[in-house]
């Protein structure tokens, strides 16, 4: 039984294609600290397996040997009231291994938890809300949205990235098993995480606490670059939102209606924080935190009736006439 | 043997049989009677209707599960789906089916002829049925009763600021608050009664040293009911003040903290979990020894492992917060605490092992589900040690690993044990057999279904696939598991529904019991089945462990080893 | 029947049944503590958390006469249980009066406190984190010294009908087991709120 199912995940673990995958699994780690959790979990994995594999057929054995067989007669088996030596044996002995358990869990605690971060490691605010992630890299000075972009740590290279994690609403938790362990987004706690990939590629996660109507589609994607094209990717998101003429209609709709209480777009008078910031929408591959692909009528549908994407998303529905409905959309694909 | 004299002369008064009454006057005896095995018979009645109704829940949970992007049942539903699902599965199902055991078994096992404060005891029964009718009216008075009303959706550990008014409005926590609190008096009231009936009530000669084992872990159980329940009381009482009076102690916005409500719920939370094995141990601890014909090996240990585990239990409640932060010490603390509780668990693993070593067992369905339980909770536990090391929790929490891991232990572990503790003493209780055919199908049954269902659930946890999500998307790879996991349900169920019909079944078709069909060796089987009104017509006297095999015996009783 | 004649030494036999109220009075006393203590952690650990309203040097002083009204009364319980145990009713009668006085004197004492803290210094549950739990502490022993205070009554209510009597010792015993814990707990509330969390 936890033989079957340890060797089926096992199996999955080799069937594992090497790099990011789409199936997050917690054994095919790809950050060190995940690495660090990896080797852990492998080694209790053993420990428990061998206890399973010698009390299981202790169990086995004696359900069969001393079953009770027509053959035998009526009296009963000698009475046996217990024995101080073997009682003993059974008590010292899953002590030593406990110790041993201790210990190791103790070192990869360490490691993780009390490691130290160069000054010029990156550093990420990871704000949890119902139900989206925002991204604030203070010393870049810019803030996005659901899909998280680091550094690679390759050849010899190693910038390890510092993510503060605090919850604007209830609790969240910010897990990327390929990357690390998870951690919990708690209101006015300052939690703190970090995660060094080692190839680039796109990993998934999702939210793991619990926070309400929709924390199943609270989906996040941290995209990992070469250092260059993170740097790239810098330089677009500090610059402010594209101001194309074509799209001025649109750009009216969107400050003229409630999106710019909720929404901020830089260069424009929208500064809300309810929703993520749109300056750079287009530069995101899903919407409503990987609710639904990026593209145009996805956001059509989405302005017009969230629900029909993420039932019980924060985000009213804006009753717009078909007209005002257009430009907008227009607009959104315009902030590249 | 089984006819062998009795410590007593033989019972000749037999119970008149209820049918013969109006079913008016029978059901008014039922609510008002103050008897212990009524009441313990309404509380295992209490539980099995409970268990049912949150089965249904979680086979609509596993029907939406079971493809991904499935539209069976919207979010907000299946919130309320989960919370409801493990509410009722802890506070009305497991709980009244342990406490019915305990109000039924420790007066006749302890030969005493009812519990210490028999109108405390109804009084406690019915405080536990108003908190479940209070929780289950919210689907009707959630929002208040203006109609549209529903269910709590806050999880069953309630987590702040979730609960607080401004994120759940309307009145659904509330009724899950009052639910839990109201059943809780009740709780503490049954406890406060089985420790004062296994400390003031035992027969001539029953030491604390000579107690059956099942009452010394019903008392562990009680005393964690006194010192790990009251806490999750108070705690409620501060949500209240919270929800009602516009308190702060879990308002974020006001400086309150949402992790002292994580403490304060599991400082209830974990002991809870014992309180549900232990007795389920008990159980086992009394069908293994009956069935491999020997006395319980190494019973001093057995007593101490218990009380360590009562004890050690109240220390390790923060495994259920490896993620949220705590310093590398804390987390490094809870890291010992939670793995040493592997220890006396162990030793009654391997104790149960040597009480049937050597043995002839003999393998009634009862003791099937025993053995099933020793494997079971087995791998169980040892799921747990693998959340108990801190990193590799940090991987696995909140993942359905966890809710892998407490499934078999409530099911593989808890509801089996309940299970053999049924067959066992259902003669006792009812004066006839249950039937051994139905009894093997339910048992196949459900074996087969729990393992369907359990144990491939830890693999979409391995897979990185939280629990708590009404859906999920087929790119993630979890959709075969979740399939498999689903289909496990029905074979469940059938197992229930085979359950239930043996149980009707046997009532009226039965073979008839007499007292002591399993020749066993307790006070209990020393009466008439069922025992009459006052248990014993001559308080029993007794010298060992075993006093019904010092009866068969003569020639070498046990207490010359004792 | 040969194991029945079996005369077992005295040793053996368990707690008598007449312990039965003293047992399970003490599980009560266990699981109330267990209440009070989670409220006190909650209050310790907010203590100087608020970030609004007054903070308890401001606004408390110390309670010496009420604190002295309650501990005194647990003197006059048991004067009263001596009494009784002695078969004096009226001395009982006499001395249980008291006991009820001086837990009145403790409720309205507490009662003033509260009122100035709500209308002159504005504190209240809603106001700040300090005022939610020390309402909460304090208000859950009062709510502790009223039951006591309404069973206390009650016996005094059968003493004056005169259907109190000698042999009812041990339970009226029980009872006052149970207005020692509130004294009890007073002094942990008392030492929490007015001198370590101040
Ligand atoms: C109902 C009964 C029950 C029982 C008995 C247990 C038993 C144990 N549980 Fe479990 N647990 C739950 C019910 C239970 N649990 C529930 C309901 C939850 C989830 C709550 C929620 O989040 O909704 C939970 C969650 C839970 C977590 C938190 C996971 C998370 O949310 O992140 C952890 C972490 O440490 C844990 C650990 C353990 C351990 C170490 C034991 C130990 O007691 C196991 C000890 C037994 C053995 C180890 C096997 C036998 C021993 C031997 C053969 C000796 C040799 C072995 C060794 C030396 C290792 N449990
Ligand atoms: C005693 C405790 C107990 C028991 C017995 C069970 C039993 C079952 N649980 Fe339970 N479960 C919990 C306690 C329990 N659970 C808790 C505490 C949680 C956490 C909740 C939370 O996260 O807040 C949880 C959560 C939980 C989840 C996770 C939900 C989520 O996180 O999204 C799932 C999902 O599969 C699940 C499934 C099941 C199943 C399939 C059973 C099956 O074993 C049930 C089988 C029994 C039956 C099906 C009854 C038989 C019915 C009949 C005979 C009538 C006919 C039935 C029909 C017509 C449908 N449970
Ligand atoms: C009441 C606040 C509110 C208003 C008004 C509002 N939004 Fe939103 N918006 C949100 C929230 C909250 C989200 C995040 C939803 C989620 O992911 O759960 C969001 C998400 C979005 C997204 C997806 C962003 C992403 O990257 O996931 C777009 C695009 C968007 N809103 C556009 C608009 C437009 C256009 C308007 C006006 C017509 C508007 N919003 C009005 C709150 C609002
Ligand atoms: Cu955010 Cu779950
Ligand atoms: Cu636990």
């Amino acid at each position: 039984m936890l033989a079957a199912f340890l060797l089926t995940s096992s199996g999955l673990l080799l069937a594992q294609p090497a790099g990011p995958s789409p199936i997050p699994s917690i054994f095919d780690p790809h950050s060190t600290p995940a690495h660090d959790i990896y080797h852990l979990s492998l080694f209790v994995l053993s420990i428990c397996a061998t206890i399973f594999l010698v009390v299981f057929s202790l169990i086995v054995y004696a359900a069969f040997k001393y079953r009770h067989r027509p053959s035998d007669d009526d009296c009963e088996p000698p009475q046996i009231y217990g024995s101080n030596q073997v009682e003993l044996a059974w008590t010292v002995i899953p002590i030593l291994i406990v110790v041993v358990l201790f210990l190791a869990s103790a070192r990869v605690i360490h490691a993780v938890e009390d490691a130290q971060f160069p000054p010029d490691a990156i550093q990420v605010t990871a704000t949890g809300h119902q139900f989206w992630w925002e991204f604030e890299y203070p010393k870049y000075g810019f803030v996005t949205a659901n899909e998280l972009h680091v550094p690679v740590s390759a050849n010899g290279q190693s910038l390890p990235i510092h993510i503060m994690l605090l919850s604007a609403d209830t609790d969240h938790s910010f897990w990327v098993p390929q990357l690390a362990g998870k951690t919990d987004l708690i209101p006015n706690r300052r939690n703190e995480t970090w995660i060094e990939p080692h190839e680039v590629g796109i990993y998934v996660g999702q939210c793991a606490q619990y926070c309400g109507t929709q924390h199943a589609k609270m989906l996040l994607s941290v995209v990992v670059q070469s250092p260059e094209d993170f740097q790239r990717w810098v330089q677009e998101q500090k610059a402010p939102a594209v101001m194309s003429p074509q799209v001025a209609e649109g750009r009216r709709v969107f400050e003229t209606n409630a999106c710019m209480n909720c929404h901020t777009i830089t260069g424009t008078i929208a500064n809300g924080r309810f929703g993520p910031d749109l300056t750079h929408l287009m530069s995101r591959k899903t919407i409503a935190s990987g609710a639904a692909p990026n593209d145009e009528q996805n956001l059509r549908l989405w302005v017009k009736e969230p629900d029909a994407i993420k039932p019980g998303s924060l985000m009213p529905a804006m009753q717009l006439n078909d007209h005002d409905q257009d430009a907008l959309v227009a607009y959104l694909m315009s902030l590249q | 043997m089984a006819d062998a004299q009795p410590i007593l002369p033989p019972m000749i008064i037999s119970p008149e049989r209820e049918g013969t009454r109006p079913m008016v006057q029978v059901l008014h005896d039922w609510i008002v009677t103050v008897d212990h095995k009524k009441l313990g018979l309404m509380y295992f009645g209490y539980g099995i209707i409970f268990l049912v109704i949150g089965g249904i829940e979680a086979a609509i949970m596993r029907a939406q599960l079971a493809v991904a992007n499935n539209h069976l049942v919207s979010p907000e539903t299946f919130n309320r789906l989960f919370t409801m699902h493990g509410t009722t599965m802890i506070f009305f199902a497991a709980m009244p089916l342990v406490f019915g055991f305990a109000n039924y078994l420790v007066p006749l096992m302890v030969g005493a002829r009812d519990m210490a404060f028999p109108r405390l005891n109804a009084w406690s029964f019915w405080m536990s049925v108003f908190g479940g009718l209070i929780l289950y009216f919210s689907w009707v008075g959630g929002f208040g009763l203006y109609g549209a009303g529903s269910a709590p959706d806050v999880g069953w550990f309630a987590y702040a600021p979730l609960t607080a008014s401004s994120f759940s409005v309307g009145h659904s926590t509330d009724y899950w608050i009052i639910g839990i609190l109201v059943s809780g008096f009740g709780s503490i009231g049954t406890a406060l009664n089985v420790l004062t009936t296994t400390f003031c009530l035992r027969c001539p000669g029953m030491t604390l040293r000579r107690m059956p084992l099942l009452v010394w872990m019903n008392a562990v159980t009680m005393f964690l009911v006194l010192v790990a329940l009251s806490p999750l009381t108070a705690a409620q009482v501060m949500l209240l003040i919270d929800r009602y009076l516009g308190g702060h102690f879990f308002d974020t916005q006001a400086g309150g903290s949402a992790v002292i409500w994580m403490h304060f719920f599991w400082i209830f939370g974990h002991p809870e979990v014992y309180i549900l094995v232990l007795p389920a141990f008990a159980i086992v601890s009394e069908v293994i020894p009956v069935f491999s014909r020997k006395p319980i090996f190494g019973y001093n240990i057995m007593v101490a492992a218990t009380v360590a585990i009562g004890f050690i239990s109240l220390s390790v409640w923060a495994h259920h917060m490896f993620t949220i932060g705590m310093t590398s010490y804390a987390n490094a603390f809870f890291v010992a605490s939670t793995s040493a509780i592997s220890v006396p668990t162990g030793i009654k693993i391997f104790n149960w092992i040597g009480t049937m070593w050597g043995g002839k067992i003999r393998y009634s369905v009862a003791m099937l589900f025993c053995v099933a339980f020793l494997c079971q909770f087995l791998i169980a536990g040892l799921t747990g040690i693998m959340l108990a090391a801190a990193p590799f929790d940090w991987q696995l929490g909140n993942s359905y690993f966890v809710v892998a891991h407490f499934h078999y232990v409530i099911l593989g572990g808890i509801v089996m044990a309940i299970f053999a503790g049924v067959y066992y003493w259902y003669p006792k209780v009812t004066g006839k057999m249950l039937s051994e055919t139905l009894g093997k199908w339910h048992f196949w049954l459900f074996v087969i279904g729990f393992h369907l269902t359990f144990d491939f659930m830890h693999i979409p946890g391995l897979l990185g696939m939280p629990r708590r999500i009404y859906t999920y998307d087929a790119s993630r790879g979890w959709e075969i598991w979740n399939l498999i996991v689903s289909i496990g349900v029905i074979f469940q169920i059938l197992g229930i529904v085979f359950l239930v019909l043996d149980l009707i079944w046997s009532y009226f078709k039965g073979a008839p019991a007499g007292n002591d069909p399993w020749d066993a060796w307790t006070l209990e089987w020393n009466t008439t089945s069922p025992p009459p009104d006052y248990n014993f017509a001559e308080i029993p006297v007794v010298l060992s462990r075993r006093p019904l095999w010092d009866l068969k015996h003569p020639e070498d009783p046990d207490w010359k080893y004792e | 029947m040969a194991a029945a004649t079996i005369t077992v030494p005295q040793t053996e036999m368990p707690l008598s049944a007449s312990y039965r109220g003293k047992v399970g009075m003490w599980c009560l006393i266990v699981a109330e503590s267990a209440i009070f203590s989670i409220f006190v952690v909650a209050y310790l650990y907010y203590a100087g958390k608020s970030i609004s309203g007054p903070t308890p040097a401001q606004v408390l002083d110390i309670p010496w006469f009420n604190s002295i009204c309650l501990f005194s009364s647990s003197l006059t319980i048991v004067l009263a249980e001596k009494a009784l145990h002695h078969g004096n009713i009226k001395r009982f009668g006499l001395f249980w009066f008291l006991t009820i006085a001086l837990g009145v004197i403790f409720l309205i004492g507490t009662g003033r406190e509260w009122y100035g803290l709500i209308y002159h210094d504005g504190l209240t549950v809603s106001s700040s984190l300090f005022g939610t739990t020390f309402y909460s502490l304090v208000g859950l022993h009062a709510f502790h010294v009223t039951v006591g205070l309404i069973g206390l009554t009650i016996i005094l209510i059968f003493t004056l009908l005169g259907a109190l009597r000698q042999e009812h010792a041990a339970r009226v015993s029980v009872f006052a087991m149970y207005w020692h814990f509130v004294d009890v707990i007073w002094v942990v509330v008392l030492s929490v709120v007015y001198f370590i969390a101040r």
